[in-house]
């Protein structure tokens, strides 16, 4: 599969045309407020900045910029019934996203790059070529991993290629935090990495602006669907005195906004195939292709950070094929 | 091989004792009925369990390759199940309806679909 041809996609788009012209059936949505950005205060005026940085907030600069999240692209699956097309929706994304003039700050995949097997051979082929694939893109990229990729070994492979499961690094302002509640069979984040995430967020002022990225809900989404972290309340008491938090994830395979306190959850489309809304009753079945809505439910998201307007705008945007159509 | 539904006939009998417990208030876990569960990669044997409300039971779940897990989120039970250690829970059937168990210990490409269920009539 590493040999795929990514199809052609326009060239030359803006980041506003990529968005416009992506967006067709997507959704806006108007996300956490950002107030506590370094050198955005509440009384800056006319779109200035409070000049210079407070102490203990994350360092970096607070222009406006955007980041893609991309989840769940499943490298190596194979189901026709869910999506005989899956070996082409990354590449086509890549090439999607490196045809925009304006290139995101980074974009991140929040797990499951590689569908699962038990075979580590096969574990590390798919790695390298969902790592060969996404090389080409040109933004800077920031991985986790999901079940899929690190259950079976407790992240062995995924660590030898991609480093570690769990980090933070700071961005123009925002502290970024990537959880791993995977790589534990029972999918707990554990004491350490807890006792971690503890020490990392506890320079940090309580009006910091903080992005968590996950790939498990981290609230007991749908537990007899595996939709939860089993220690994911520890995690959020953590976070609960942090007034500006908002975490991204994945796993689900479908657009999700919850709320937990004041701590807001958003989860991302997959590349790969559908699952079923959290209401649907009976089994996590995946939802079957339907050749009239080709890559319907699939997709991935742009996150634009405005310090200025106190928001995150999260732009839903669908897999695009070469003759511009979803 | 025998079915689902022979394998739990066949698991169903009264105990005098049983271990671990998902309730342990009154009525107490002897004479309960056990129903006898296989895990393995990647199913569990029954996959559907019949059950009627307001009747207790004991599920004896018993995996027979590698570590595996029962979870029922709705009926309070779960067990870590190691190979050839019989796990016990007990089971409050308190409301009709359909309820799910799955495996939560991630063993294997199959692990998302080794799942079942207990029908509450």
């Amino acid at each position: 599969m590493s040999n795929v041809t990514p199809r052609p996609a326009p060239l030359n788009r803006s980041r506003r045309d990529l968005l416009k012209l992506m967006n067709l059936g997507g959704v806006v949505f108007a996300s956490s407020l950002l107030r506590g950005v370094v050198g955005c205060s509440s009384d800056a005026k006319d779109g200035q900045a409070a000049a210079g940085p407070r102490s203990g907030t994350a360092r970096g600069a607070a222009d406006d910029f955007f980041f893609l999240q991309l989840s769940d692209p499943h490298w190596g699956f194979s189901g026709p019934a869910v999506n005989p097309e899956a070996d082409q929706e990354l590449p086509s994304t890549v090439a999607t996203i490196n045809a925009s003039a304006a290139q995101p700050d980074f974009i991140v995949f929040t797990g499951d790059l590689t569908h699962n097997t038990d075979d580590v051979d096969v574990r590390r082929m798919r790695m390298l070529e969902f790592q060969t694939i996404t090389s080409g893109l040109q933004a800077p990229l920031r991985f986790m991993p999901g079940e899929h990729d690190a259950a079976a070994d407790a992240g062995a492979v995924y660590q030898e290629i991609f480093g570690q499961t769990h980090y933070s690094f700071d961005h123009k302002g925002i502290h970024f935090v990537a959880l791993d509640n995977v790589s534990d069979p029972h999918a707990m984040l554990g004491a350490d990495q807890l006792h971690w995430l503890g020490s990392d967020l506890a320079p940090l002022d309580a009006q910091a602006p903080i992005v968590v990225f996950a790939h498990r809900p981290l609230w007991d989404l749908k537990p007899e669907w595996d939709w939860a972290t089993p220690d994911a309340a520890q995690a959020i008491e953590i976070l609960m005195p942090y007034e500006n938090v908002t975490v991204f994830f994945g796993h689900i395979h479908q657009e999700l906004h919850h709320t937990t306190g004041h701590i807001q959850h958003h989860s991302a489309r997959s590349l790969a195939f559908a699952l079923p809304t959290p209401e649907t009753p009976g089994m996590r079945t995946p939802i079957p292709w339907d050749p009239n809505h080709p890559r319907a439910g699939l997709g991935y998201r742009s996150v634009e950070a405005t310090p200025v307007s106190q928001e995150y705008k999260l732009s839903e945007l669908p897999i695009q094929t070469g003759d511009g159509a979803p | 091989m025998k079915s689902p539904r022979a394998l739990l006939l066949l698991g169903v009998w009264a105990v005098a004792a049983c271990g671990t417990a998902a309730d342990d208030s009154a009525p107490s876990d002897a004479n309960l009925q056990l129903i006898k569960i296989a895990a393995r990669r990647w199913t569990f044997a029954p996959d559907t369990i019949h059950l009627q409300q307001g009747v207790p039971v004991i599920f004896e779940i018993t995996a027979s390759d590698v570590h595996h897990g029962f979870v029922a989120p709705d009926l309070g039970a779960h067990a870590d199940l190691f190979p050839g250690i019989p796990e016990r829970v007990r089971i409050n059937p308190s409301k009709t309806g359909t309820f799910y168990f799955h495996c939560d210990y991630y063993c294997g490409m199959g692990h998302e679909g080794m799942e079942g269920q207990v029908v509450v009539e």
